[in-house]
């Protein structure tokens, strides 16, 4: 099969189990370039383990996927290389904690990218000053709340310069005050250019800034377009009452 | 002759002090030189082990937990013994220190080996996650990120387990090894009084008191600080 080269992203019948359960049943899924894709659902609908096969976090068990034309299942395809190109965000934030900002923005850098430390300082202030946080520099993770250690994580993985971003529920573990400061980061992204695919339940950022939503439930993509037909009344019944449910 | 001066002549008579003391101090040379051969043995190959058990492959893995459990589960006199009358049997000639060395360095590196895996098991999955999802490959991931996190967690339990293991040099005594309490025995049959066993306990102090007070320093400062 030959990818259309005007992707970013194309998953073609995408299926993960996890013993006998089927978690994803067959994904079909575009991503242009620059365009902010978020994916809302149910838990339990498979929007983090989709996620997570988009850079082989999780292995799938069937289907393709092509990152920017090159095909990501492909055992001759070297994955690492791949992966520094598809930048991923977790909920958890994951920063290395025995690391400062700067050397978890760095390590990648100096290791996978073989740059010399002072190059990849460089990028690593860059980036930092990017989420605005060059002061913090030399900050460890324990001693940044956690709006500043999930700017840290996004540096982190746009240092190396990304084609495609994955967030995954990126603010959930935040505090509600915290949340803008992260989310005015990832707008700044997209304005610049930055394809993201976003699952998350920040349905005010969604209706805002995404191009595009899919709504997933039980495995399968039911219903996408864009933000306006998602949340107006021409949805999928299903999205519009997933939706009712959450609104408060 | 009054009590103390009985208590005197039995653990401390000085002129028995002075005769032996050069020996003692021989068996000390000879105690630390085994336990720091001991160490850096035992832990690097526990790490070693511990990292090769992260490879997840079965029989290798399989092969690493009998080693450990039956190690672990043995005495280690009975090892002691076993490899010394044992190997020369099967024509292997070995000095006696260096039974005594193989021994505990292999029961360290069980006790390292299971320390270490427990440490590595300890750092939370997402670390991986944000390790490899950057690139990384398994072995940088290892090394750079995981490594770090997990030996921090393992300084207090291994300091503790060293102090343990290095403290059996002490088995030494039994195939002729010339550390302290060997040292100590031989004084004691010569002169038919306790005065140097008492000071061969005296030189275990010496050497591990300092250890085990650095090892409780080690541990408040080894505290990790969670994120």
């Amino acid at each position: 099969m030959l990818a259309r080269r005007n992707l970013i992203l194309e998953v073609r019948g995408l299926r993960k189990s996890f013993g006998g359960t089927e978690v994803l049943k067959g994904i079909d899924f575009t991503v242009e370039p620059q365009e902010l894709v978020f994916i809302i659902g149910p838990s339990g609908a498979g929007k983090s383990t989709f996620l997570r096969c988009l850079n082989r976090l999780e292995e799938p068990t069937d289907g393709s996927i092509f990152v920017d034309g090159m095909d990501l299942l492909h055992p001759k395809n070297d994955i690492n290389a791949m992966r520094r190109r598809i930048g991923m965000v977790f909920q958890a934030f994951n920063l290395y904690p025995h690391k400062t900002a700067l050397g978890n923005v760095t390590l990648a850098l100096r290791k996978v990218m073989g740059l010399a430390n002072a190059q990849a300082e460089a990028i690593g202030y860059a980036a930092l000053d990017r989420v605005g946080l060059k002061d913090k520099a030399c900050a460890y993770p324990n001693e940044l709340s956690g709006g500043q250690q999930q700017r840290v994580a996004i540096a982190r993985a746009i240092a190396l310069q990304p084609k495609i971003m994955l967030f995954d529920e990126p603010t959930s573990a935040l505090d509600p005050e915290l949340v803008g400061s992260v989310l005015a980061v990832m707008r700044d992204l997209q304005t610049s250019g930055m394809t993201m695919v976003v699952v998350s339940h920040e349905m005010r950022f969604a209706r805002e800034a995404a191009h595009r939503v899919v709504f997933m439930e039980d495995g399968l993509v039911c219903d996408e377009g864009p933000p306006a037909k998602i949340f107006g009344p021409d949805a999928n019944p299903r999205a519009s009452k997933f939706l009712a449910g959450i609104a408060r | 002759m009054d009590n103390a001066t009985l208590f005197i002549d039995t653990f401390f008579k000085p002129e028995l002090i002075v005769r032996y003391l050069p020996d003692i101090m021989k068996g000390m040379v000879v105690t630390i030189e085994i336990a720091m051969l001991v160490v850096v043995a035992g832990i690097s190959l526990g790490l070693a082990l511990a990292l090769v058990r992260s490879l997840r492959s079965r029989i290798v893995n399989a092969a690493i937990i009998i080693f450990v459990d039956v190690a672990r589960a043995l005495p280690p006199l009975v090892l002691v013994l076993i490899v010394y009358f044992g190997l020369p049997n099967v024509g292997i000639l070995l000095p006696s220190y260096a039974v005594l060395w193989l021994v505990l360095s292999f029961l360290l590196a069980a006790f390292a080996e299971e320390i270490f895996w427990a440490g590595i098991l300890s750092v939370r999955k997402g670390q991986w996650d944000a390790a490899r999802s950057t690139g990384l490959t398994y072995s940088q991931a290892l090394l750079h990120v995981i490594l770090p996190q997990a030996v921090r967690l393992t300084v207090p339990p291994l300091t503790n387990r060293t102090i343990a293991i290095t403290k059996n040099t002490a088995l030494g005594t039994v195939i002729g090894v010339p550390e302290i309490l060997n040292q100590a025995t031989t004084a004691e049959s010569f002169s038919f009084n306790a005065t140097p066993l008492m000071m061969g306990a005296i030189a275990y102090l010496v050497l591990f008191v300092p250890v085990v007070i650095t090892g409780r320093y080690i541990e408040t400062r080894f505290i990790w600080r969670r994120v």
